[in-house]
């Protein structure tokens, strides 16, 4: 099962039916991500990347085409994957620990309450949170909040990890700092992951593919491999390689809008 | 804190009374115009032990309706919560049953079950009162985020278990802001119906006595053992609040 792509996603078309008639948002969408791989996927908005990761994660069904998740095809919700969204959805009612551990209230394990408590603990001080574990979510700041929620995402050992711009409300330094912690957490926490993203250096610095899709209906419009395996630093973003790719990125994304034509003016000689 | 829950609240009322009482003793009112609280306080040593059963009538009949109205108003506030087309089916009928005033059903209640008092008493407390549960737990419900039922379905939770560790506490704070409005309306239901009625139980029915015998201080002192009873109901619900919702409130 070596060669076989993790998450495969294959030949997808998706419509949904509206008040003012049917809107296709998928037409034909082809991704896959080898295991342990880390797939970035930026297009323009409203273009239906959300409608894709609804559908990777079970919540929603294609109309044509099929996903499958580690050799098996996705006809419903699954507790091998594991979800983040922009707004991290902490429940006020729970402190920061118990949030954490939602996901394993819902999911089979075999393991105990007190085992449980500790992988959250763990995850929390993995992610810096250490200390803040009996907190309420309204006493973090944002970056806090989704520190606390990629944690809930990764709690139940998913092998699939679905972000859904998970920093996009966030402070350019903050996101940084986020980025890293990615990096931290993906070496020590093992997951195939699908990161929806509107910002390009983020693509780059953080999954090993990006893909650009196009506008509605959307189709994988271009595919990059970023050359860089492992943790990486800031400082990578600044390399002629980064400047590259961004170059190439920025562009695909002006054809995906629809304001540059399908030519090859930025395109690397 | 003892200061400020206690003390203050506990002030306001003395002052209150002692305004009233300068009040009526400086525009020189008789009695049958206008009390003053030094007057009830025979009444209520004269009427102790019918004060004491009839505010235990009123008390549990309106416990009783509110009771009802949170549990019907809570289950119909799930049907129109969860589905558009219930929702749009019966918010007109809904706000139409609303609008009547239920002063014009009591009558026709006391009259469809003639005889059956409790019955009748605790059914209009309900009518008058399940309203606001039914439409802060809708709004509650529809309005819920689709990302925070997102974060269980993914995991393949049920509706129920959604519903139980997400929806339901997320509407809780909305809940008691209309349990606040509800309790209130109860009180104000079974008092109409105790009145009405010629059955003899409740303040109402005690009301309505001072009323007949002419004897004004005991229609005043009904009124404020009405006020007792709908404080107490009313810090119920807040502790109530308090001890389920309390996560809400910020101080
Ligand atoms: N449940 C739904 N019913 C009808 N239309 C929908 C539904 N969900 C999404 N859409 C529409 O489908 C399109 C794609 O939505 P989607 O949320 O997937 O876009 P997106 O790429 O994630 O956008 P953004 O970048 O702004 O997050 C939008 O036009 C949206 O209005
Ligand atoms: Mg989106």
């Amino acid at each position: 099962m070596s060669d076989a792509p993790l998450i495969d996603i294959k030949n997808v078309t998706h419509t949904f039916q509206t008040k003012s008639g049917p809107l296709q948002v998928l037409d034909d969408l082809n991704i896959s991500v080898r295991e342990g791989g880390f797939c970035a996927v930026v297009g323009p908005s409203g273009c239906g990347k959300s409608t894709l990761t609804r559908l990777v994660a079970g919540l929603l069904k294609p109309d044509e085409g099929e996903v499958w998740l580690h050799g098996e095809r996705v006809k419903s919700p699954r507790s091998t994957v594991g979800m983040a969204f922009q707004n991290p959805v902490l429940l006020e009612w729970r402190t920061i620990l118990q949030n954490v551990m939602l996901p394993m209230e819902i999911v089979p394990t075999k393991t105990t309450k007190k085992q449980q408590e500790e992988r959250a603990r763990y995850l929390l001080a993995l992610v810096g949170l250490e200390g803040f574990e009996d907190k309420r979510p309204s006493e973090l700041s944002g970056g806090m909040r989704q520190r606390a929620s990629l944690c809930r995402s990764l709690v139940h050992q998913p092998d699939v990890l679905i972000l859904d711009e998970p920093f996009g409300a966030l402070d350019a330094f903050t996101r940084e700092d986020l980025w890293q912690t990615m990096h931290k957490v993906k070496e020590k926490e093992p997951f195939t992951g699908l990161l929806i993203t509107h910002d390009l250096r983020e693509s780059i610095f953080l999954a090993d593919q990006v893909v650009v899709l196009s506008g509605r209906p959307a189709r994988a419009q271009y595919v990059l491999d970023v050359p860089m395996d492992g943790p990486r630093d800031l400082e990578h973003l600044y390399t002629h390689e980064a400047a590259e790719m961004l170059t190439i990125l920025r562009h695909q994304i002006e054809i995906a809008q629809g304001r540059a034509p399908v030519g090859s003016p930025a395109e690397p000689a | 804190m003892f200061v400020h829950k206690v003390v203050v609240p506990v002030a306001a009322m003395v002052i209150f009374l002692l305004f009233w009482e300068a009040l009526v003793w400086a525009m020189g009112w008789p009695n049958y115009k206008m009390a003053s609280p030094s007057d009830l306080w025979p009444a209520y040593v004269k009427y102790a032990d019918l004060f004491v059963i009839n505010s235990w009538q009123t008390l549990w009949r309106t416990v009783a309706g509110l009771g009802l109205a949170i549990i019907f108003g809570t289950l119909l506030g799930m049907v129109m919560g969860f589905s558009r087309i219930m929702r749009e089916a019966l918010y007109p009928l809904l706000v139409g049953f609303n609008a009547v005033p239920k002063a014009t059903v009591v009558p026709i209640v006391a009259l469809m079950f003639v005889g059956a008092h409790d019955f009748n008493t605790v059914l209009i407390a309900f009518m008058i009162s399940f309203f606001p549960i039914a439409v802060s737990v809708s709004i509650g419900l529809s309005t819920l985020e689709p990302e925070y039922r997102d974060i269980l379905a993914a995991l393949g939770a049920s509706k129920v278990t959604i519903f139980w560790k997400i929806a339901l506490p997320k509407t809780l704070p909305e809940f008691f802001g209309a349990l606040k409005v509800s309790v209130t309306l109860a009180f104000i239901g079974t008092n109409l119906m105790e009145i009405v009625s010629p059955h003899g139980r409740g303040l109402g029915a005690l009301f309505d006595s001072g009323k007949t015998n002419s004897d004004y201080p005991l229609m005043f002192a009904v009124l404020i053992a009405l006020a007792a009873l709908g404080i107490l109901l009313y810090y119920v619900v807040i502790a109530l609040e308090k001890a389920l919702a309390g996560w809400a409130v910020r101080d």
